[in-house]
Order: structure tokens, then C-alpha cells, then sequence
């Protein structure tokens, strides 16, 4: 699957779509296909204070732990319950349902567009 | 190492299989979902393609005497079509590799060795049957390995068109008699669409099922043959992942995991597959006559609460979690019991079941209580 144009990636094969000051955060499809059936997802509670690059959340599949890194500094304003309650939707709607964490920023840094990260995945 | 590839990788690929690197092979891990295919064998059946796993064949008078000096058990005892699982140990006691040997004739035994002993297991054998009239041969390159697993693996074999059984009637009208009638650990040579193959009654996956060995160039039309006929009893191609999950819900150690030439038979709980019975010498004897000292970790169950899981190489604490006392060699959230399990090399202080102790999951000591193996038992019919 294609990345969708209206979302920006990491190279930790994280997604983000920007609206204002809150950036939606889940993991791609290509790296939802990589950890396999998810059974578990640790997120940060809500108030949480996430810096870039930092690890604040785990997503466990039958094989293997594949970990959340916040894309940005800022504070965790919600954690998707639904996700925490059926972490299949981690596989089934990587860019929709299974979204991961909503933080509110005050400064966006580089990322990458949906060209590029096709071609980063498509190495 | 090169990547090495199955001869089944393209229809692999076009089931839409992912693959990863399993001892320098391209395997597939899952085609659509890991749980999905765990469940499909529990329930229904899957079909695993294990053509990396070693072959070594050893024919000649001696065959049976080199293996009673080469492995842990005694396989002279085996008639023609028996099976038996046995250890090939190291002079220190340690394992080699584990193996399922078949004596497919009066002279002639099938050795199958894990994918990354391969070749390891196949100079041993040559190696420790230098001095018997026998000859070594590694077929491991020369042999396909398909695996039908699952409540229904019986019914799917013979609902597929084209096998017969050695001697038997052409038309395979004696297969459903002879496969039915085959039992766990026995072999039977077959044919399928007149070209030669081996069913065997083995598994790892704590079901029943077959695992039919063949030459590549028909593995594919069998592997077909086998979809089709299957895919009405809720049949599903299965990867590596699932097979993970489904031997580890059973207690079946794997090498690398749970065994390793640091490790002894007895601490696997293996104990009994060394016979210290059996007449004349064989490697790692005075070692296993020994035996690991009383206070050598010993192989236990784990089981805990919620989903989180503990992995290998995680280190085991006293229920208080002051004290280290084991580390974790496998460990998943179990599909089919919805809890975690683990299997864990611990200070034999703490190994009686019900004892609770605690894991260092990624930070956070969790409990887990000992408990009894396998995890999972399937229900005989």
C-alpha cells in the first residue's frame, strides 16, 4: 500500500497528520505488516510531556516488541483507548482506527513526505 | 552465507507470504496473519513448508550401530517405519542438535537435523560413523519437507488425489487404511503420482498431522495438490511465526532456545531421551552418566497475567524481585490460551509449580507463577 499523501512519516516508519497544534500519530502499514498480528499496545497517559525521538509506548506482536517513538516534543493530549481495547486495529486500519497518540506540539520538525518514504521502504 | 531459497518460494510469494532469514534460508514468517494460521492449525489444519530442515541418510550394516554411538538413544532397538526423537550430544554432554531419526529400512536410517545444524549434524554423523560399515550421505539439498498439521491433517491427505503406498494398490485404494492406521512416530513410504515420497506421523506442533518428505522437482505439485484438497477443511498456508507459537503452547524445546551445547539433556528435561541403558560407549556418555550438578538451572513453564509477554533472554526475580534466579528462553502470548507463557531456565530452588517469581519485561517486573508443560494439550479424539 501506497502512503497516503495527506500524512507526514519518520524513519521509524511512524506516521503524522498535522491539524494546527495536534499531531495524530500512529505507525505505517509497512511497519504494521512487519510486526505481524499486534496483541498488546502500551501508550502514554494523557498530560504525558514526550520529547522527540524518545520511546513512550510499545506495540507487541506475537513475534516481536516494536516501540513507540514520539515524532516531536511536546504533551500527550490523548492515547487511543480503542487501540489499547482491540490492538488488531494496529493491522486492520494502521492509518484510521489505529491511531496511536495525539500530542500537541509547538514546533514541527522535518519530516519526511509520502514520496519519500515510499522510497525509504521500497529499499 | 547466501540467501538459500525453497523450491516452494514462488507459489510462497504468490500466497502472498512475507518472508524473513532463517538460518540462511528466505522462509516464509506469515502470509496473512501469524494468529490466524496458529488458529487454523488448532482448529483446522495448516500446511508448513520445511524444506530447510537437514536430511542426512545413513545406509549399511552398521547404520544402526554407528547412530546407538553417535546420538543419545538407542536406534538399533527401531524397527523399519518407527520414528524415535533423540539428542546428538557433544563429549561434554551439551547438544549438538535435536533430532527425529526414521528407520526407513533394515539398513537405512533418515536423520532430520534443524536447518542451522544442517551441516554441523551431517559431519558429526560422518565423522562419529567413520569406524562402522556404513556410509554417510547429507540429502538435505535432495529433499523437500511439506508438514499437514491440525485436527483435520488426516482427513486433507486423503482427500487429495494421487498418493498410493509402496506396494499397495496402484489406485491407492489401501491409503486410506494405511495413513489412518499409521501411528504418531511411525513412517510409511508412499508414492504420490508415482513418483516416491515418505508420510510421516510427526509434528511440532503438538497436533496430529504428516510430514511428507519428497523430491523439489514434484514438491510444488504436491504442495498444490495439498491447498486444494485442504482449503474446504479451513486448510491455511502457515509461516514460521506460527509455528513458533504452536511448538513453544506445547513445550517442544527449540534449539538455540532451550537447547544448546552449554546445556545437558537433564536440565531440559530431556533426561529420558539419553539412555544410559544401552550397551557400548557413545558420545557424551560419561557426561550424562554424571549428570548436571544439583544446583544447575533447570528447565521450567511460566505462565502470567494480562498481554504482556516475556521474551528471551529476559531475566527471572523472586517474587519479590529482589533476587535473579532464571532467564526467560522463549516466551509469546499464547493464542490460544490468551495469556502470556514462557519457557525459562531457572535456579532449581524455584521450579515446583505454583512457585511465583517475577520477569523483567522491558523494565517492569511482572508476575508469573510456575507451571506444568506443555501449556496446551489437544484433546485426543
Amino acid at each position: 500500500m501506497a502512503a497516503p499523501e495527506n500524512l507526514k512519516y519518520t524513519e521509524e516508519h511512524e506516521w503524522v497528520l498535522v491539524d494546527g497544534d495536534v499531531a495524530t500519530v500512529g505507525i505505517t502499514d509497512y511497519a504494521q505488516a512487519a510486526l505481524g498480528d499486534v496483541v498488546f499496545v502500551d501508550l502514554p497517559a494523557e498530560g504525558t510531556a514526550v520529547a522527540a525521538a524518545s520511546v513512550v509506548g510499545e506495540i507487541e506482536s506475537t513475534k516481536s516488541v516494536g516501540e513507540l517513538f514520539a515524532p516531536i516534543d511536546g504533551e500527550v493530549v490523548e492515547a487511543n483507548q480503542a487501540v489499547v481495547d482491540s490492538p488488531d486495529l494496529v493491522n486492520s486500519d494502521p492509518y484510521g482506527a489505529g491511531w496511536l497518540i495525539k500530542v500537541r506540539f509547538t514546533e514541527l520538525p522535518a519530516l519526511l513526505d509520502a514520496a519519500a518514504y515510499d522510497e525509504l521502504t521500497s529499499k | 552465507m547466501s540467501d538459500r531459497v525453497s523450491p516452494l518460494a514462488e507459489v510462497h510469494a504468490a500466497a502472498g507470504a512475507q518472508f524473513t532469514d532463517f538460518a540462511g534460508w528466505q522462509m516464509p514468517v506469515r502470509y496473512s496473519s501469524d494468529l490466524a494460521e496458529h488458529k487454523a492449525v488448532r482448529e483446522a489444519a495448516g500446511i508448513f513448508d520445511l524444506s530447510h530442515m537437514g536430511e542426512i541418510v545413513l545406509v549399511g550394516d552398521e547404520a544402526g550401530a554407528a547412530l546407538d554411538y553417535a546420538v543419545s538413544g538407542r536406534m538399533s532397538a527401531l524397527q523399519p517405519g518407527q520414528a524415535k526423537y533423540t539428542l546428538l550430544l557433544n563429549a561434554d554432554g551439551g547438544v549438538i542438535d535435536d533430532l527425529i531419526v526414521y528407520r526407513t529400512g533394515d539398513d537405512r536410517f533418515l536423520v532430520v537435523a534443524n536447518a542451522a545444524n544442517a551441516d554441523v549434524v551431517a559431519d558429526t554423523l560422518r565423522e562419529r560413523a567413520s569406524g562402522f560399515a556404513t556410509q554417510v550421505f547429507d540429502e538435505s539439498a535432495d529433499v523437500a519437507l511439506i508438514a499437514v498439521q491440525g485436527p483435520r491433517a488426516l482427513e486433507i491427505v486423503l482427500a487429495t488425489e494421487g498418493f498410493a503406498i509402496e506396494g499397495g494398490h496402484p489406485d491407492g485404494e489401501d491409503v486410506p487404511a494405511a495413513l489412518g492406521g499409521l501411528r504418531y512416530y511411525r513412517a510409511l513410504a508412499g508414492m504420490f503420482r508415482e513418483r516416491p515420497l515418505l508420510f510421516a506421523r510427526t509434528g511440532y506442533t503438538g497436533e496430529d498431522g504428516f510430514e511428507l518428505f519428497c523430491a523439489p522437482d514434484f514438491a510444488r505439485e504436491l504442495w498444490e495438490a495439498l491447498v486444494e484438497a485442504g482449503t474446504p477443511f479451513g486448510l491455511l498456508p502457515a509461516g514460521l511465526a506460527a509455528r513458533d507459537t504452536l511448538r513453544l503452547e506445547a513445550g517442544m524445546p527449540l534449539y538455540g532456545h532451550e537447547l544448546g551445547a552449554g546445556i545437558l539433556p537433564a536440565q531440559a528435561g530431556l533426561g529420558r531421551v539419553v539412555d544410559l541403558g544401552k550397551e557400548g560407549d557413545f558420545v557424551g556418555r560419561a557426561a550424562s552418566e554424571q549428570g548436571p550438578g544439583a544446583d544447575a538451572r533447570v528447565l521450567v513453564g511460566l505462565a502470567g497475567d494480562g498481554r504482556r509477554a516475556a521474551r528471551a533472554d529476559y531475566a527471572v526475580f523472586t517474587a519479590d524481585g529482589d533476587t535473579e534466579i532464571g532467564v526467560v528462553t522463549s516466551g509469546a502470548l499464547s493464542p490460544t490460551l490468551g495469556h502470556p507463557i514462557a519457557l525459562a531456565y531457572l535456579d532449581p530452588a524455584y521450579r515446583e509449580p505454583g512457585t511465583r517469581l517475577t520477569i523483567d519485561v522491558r523494565g517492569t517486573k511482572l508476575p508469573y507463577t510456575v507451571t506444568d508443560v506443555p501449556f496446551y494439550k489437544r484433546k485426543k479424539s
